[in-house]
């Protein structure tokens, strides 16, 4: 009677080390959330291969690799490596500091580290153009000084920006590895009289070891996907990415075959750069106990307090003096914006709202498909986390050349914006909502069970109002990278379709500087209010 | 009359043989050292844990076909017995039905479950506002809609003080006088099985040894029973 072991089901794993289930769902529910979730697969799949396939056929000219192509994977590979190492570099020190440091305002710095994620590319862009351009204030300082100004466009321009962005996450990761430092240890080596020194060999250098790679790889990979730092301040045979030169080659030059080489080129090193960020261990950001900081009896010394307070000070200005720049400029331009502004702005809001509903849609299925079926799951979480390697204007391109036969892709390009943006945005929701749908059925699977609640009752009375949080979470980040998504739109969208980031595009490239600057205002309010209102609206009376 | 047929549970290492009835209306305490399986016994009545061999009847039925929900059995658990997100009249609804959406009569029966548990004034409250032992009346409050003839209780009480856990059981015995329903209670406090007034089956050594009076077990405790009780 051993075969009486019974048929268990998918989600016992799920709940593994405690106890095997059986019959646990009813049937007819487990194949529809399987259903639903090899749909929601199959079009993220769709989405990210079959567009790149669809470049494939249609390039022609076979694959060769020109000189010029070799320069953008250069530009490409050298830019992300100089940025990451950068970042991470700079990183260590004010992570440091504020791991072992007290003072006002701490949680607030803590948390702004956090904003350049949502905070729209062109927006930093206009605000490190303010600070660092060459009419900027570091050069009108200069030249007081009798110096000449600096410039910011070309290689050093595209890495500053990408610091500017990237230090902050850095900070962050290393920060929680220090604080994972169990306080105890810091206590022990209290009690043995260790030097700062001691402590750096015996705890601080292994954590480092363990963090630094999969940080710097995680910045590397986001680094040689970038397209709109590329755009606004690279350019030329020197400075360009090969995303940028997906967008020449499709968009000035309509060179399919050119294009539909130089996406593959994108895929496999993107796609390479992921595999070896997933080999070691990439750290995920989850914010929690970032607001504590150890009690470090070593480094109560003056020197050492000073050259922590030198590193946090220098980063909270490096990352606040631009955005305070586009609030100086912006807010006396924000009376007289032109017309265009309003009709772009809802065009941004719409397409934001649009890109979070189908992420929400495709996360919420993927995230039930693989709690309940992790057999299904082992490929389904991966296809999702695809769009990380994914390169938007590939999608685009892709997406351009299956609409071009049937309609006109122009007047699609604003839903087509936001179902890219959506595929963006679903490997952060999916890391928000699967650890916590799995915690739901451990936590309530089994009394769910015991009452029959399945299908739709444990949808609705369950499973949803559990996941508030996440799901509010992953609304505002969705709704927050599309509002200020400055990249498959330009591939498609005719002068009367912009969205607000296309606008300031256009503004910037026009010299009007000034109602840019109001532009970019506008902007970053928008998005941190779409944000902020998605966030809240999954935390107000959710009950814990 | 609920029937262990030469059950046995295996999990790793893990190994408990079961083989005897407990009589329908009973009321039985399940005692004995932690990791000896008494959780494990419970869930395999309930549905969660598939038995290597031997068959679990109710009423000469035999249960293995039948998913957790679909069993004559209503459980409580050690913890997380309540949706914080739902008010205690809603958690108690779902006993009736999953989707929350009553009849002015089921609505009725939920509001009569509440007044017997003692939480007449409470119908609105979610969880995180009541007490321990409001939350273990919610939790039977849900039991006693659910209605099922076979009652599991794996420690729902063990989080309570000694006088709050007595007032448990005590009303735990008198809603049990009205529903007839059979009883199985896990617990780690020989006051708990006295106060039961029933069998206790004890649980050592891989086995779970037949029920027998609570009382006279305790008093003269077989070799198993002695050690766990020290």
């Amino acid at each position: 009677m051993a075969d009486r072991a019974g048929p268990v089901t998918g989600r016992a794993r799920v709940r593994a080390g405690v106890l095997p289930v059986v019959g646990a769902v009813g049937r007819v529910a487990v194949t529809r959330t399987g259903i639903a979730g090899v749909a929601a697969t199959l079009a993220v799949l769709a989405l990210t291969l079959g567009t790149v396939a669809a470049v494939l056929i249609r390039a022609e000219g076979g694959f060769r690799i020109g000189p010029q192509d070799w320069a953008a994977i250069r530009f490409t590979l050298w830019q992300a490596a100089l940025s990451a190492l950068l970042s991470v570099a700079l990183a260590v020190p004010v992570a440091r500091g504020l791991a072992r440091r007290r003072f006002p305002g701490r949680a607030v710095l803590v948390t702004l580290m956090g904003a350049p994620f949502i905070l729209p590319v062109i927006v930093a862009v206009l605000g490190l153009l303010a600070v660092f351009g060459r009419s900027g204030w570091v050069s009108q300082a200069l030249g007081l000084i009798g110096f000449d100004p600096i410039g910011i466009y070309g290689l050093h321009g595209v890495i500053l920006a990408h610091v500017f962005f990237n230090l902050p996450l850095a900070t962050r990761l290393i920060l929680q590895g220090w604080l994972a430092i169990p306080a105890e240890r810091f206590r022990l080596a209290a009690t043995l009289d260790a030097t700062p020194r001691d402590i750096a060999r015996l705890l601080e250098r292994p954590m480092l070891r363990a963090v630094l790679p999969g940080t710097f790889m995680v910045i590397f990979l986001i680094c040689t996907t970038s397209f709109a730092v590329a755009l606004t301040l690279g350019g030329g045979p020197r400075a360009t990415t090969v995303e940028l030169a997906i967008y020449h080659a499709f968009r000035l030059d309509f060179d399919l075959s050119r294009a539909a080489v130089l996406a593959l080129i994108q895929l496999a090193m993107s796609g390479a750069a992921a595999l070896i960020a997933l080999r070691i261990a990439v750290p995920v950001v989850t914010g929690a106990g970032l607001d504590r900081s150890v009690r470090r009896w070593d480094a109560d010394r003056l020197a050492l307090r000073v050259i922590d307070a030198l590193w946090i000070t220098l980063a909270a200005t490096f990352l606040l003096t631009p955005l305070a720049a586009i609030a100086a400029r912006g807010l006396p331009a924000l009376a007289d914006l032109p017309v265009q502004v309003w009709a772009a702005a809802w065009r941004s809001l719409w397409v934001a709202g649009l890109s979070v509903a189908v992420t929400l849609v495709l996360a919420l299925a993927m995230t039930l498909a693989i709690v309940r079926h992790p057999r299904m799951g082992r490929w389904m979480e991966p296809v999702g986390y695809l769009a990380i390697a994914a390169s938007p204007l590939v999608i685009g391109t892709g997406l351009f050349l299956i609409l071009f036969p049937l309609t006109d892709p122009v007047a699609l390009a604003l839903p087509v914006t936001a179902l890219v943006n959506a595929v963006m945005a679903l490997p952060f929701a999916l890391r928000a909502l699967v650890p916590a749908a799995a915690e739901v059925e451990s936590r309530f699977g089994r009394l769910a069970d015991s009452l029959g609640m399945t299908g739709t009752a444990r949808l609705t009375r369950l499973t949803l109002p559990r996941l508030r949080r996440p799901l509010g979470f992953s609304a505002a980040l969705a709704g927050a990278l599309s509002m200020g998504d400055l990249g498959v739109v330009t591939l498609f969208a005719d002068p009367g379709q912009a969205t607000l980031p296309l606008l300031l595009y256009r503004l910037m490239a026009a010299y009007r500087m000034d109602q840019a600057a109001g532009v970019a205002l506008l902007l970053l309010g928008l998005s941190l209010a779409v944000f902020w209102i998605f966030d809240r609206g999954g935390r107000v009376d959710a009950d814990v | 009359m609920l029937t262990f047929e030469q059950v046995v549970l295996e999990q790793g290492d893990f190994r408990l043989t079961a083989d005897f009835s407990v009589t329908r209306g009973s009321r039985t305490a399940v005692m004995g050292p932690s990791g000896a399986g008494k959780s494990t016994l419970l869930a395999a009545i309930g549905g969660f844990f598939a038995p290597a061999q031997g068959r679990i009847l109710w009423q000469g039925t035999d249960l293995e076909a039948l998913s957790p929900g679909k069993r004559p059995v209503a459980m409580i658990f050690q913890d997380n017995n309540l949706f914080p997100h739902l008010t205690a009249f809603e958690n108690a609804a779902l006993g009736l039905r999953p989707s929350g959406r009553l009849n002015t009569k089921e609505t009725a029966r939920v509001q009569d479950a509440l007044a017997q548990v003692g939480l007449a004034g409470f119908a609105t409250r979610k969880p995180a506002t009541l007490s321990g032992g409001q939350q273990s009346r919610a939790a039977l409050a849900r039991m006693l809609v659910q209605d099922r003839p076979l009652v599991l209780l794996d420690e729902p009480f063990a989080a309570l003080g000694p006088a709050l856990r007595a007032e448990m059981i005590a009303l735990v015995k008198s809603l049990l006088v009205s529903t007839r329903a059979t009883l199985l209670m896990v617990t780690h406090d020989p006051a708990d099985a006295r106060a039961l007034g029933g069998d206790l089956v004890v649980v050592a050594d891989g086995v779970a040894h037949p029920p027998s009076l609570a009382g006279a077990l305790l008093d003269a405790p077989p070799a198993a029973l002695r050690e766990y009780l020290g």
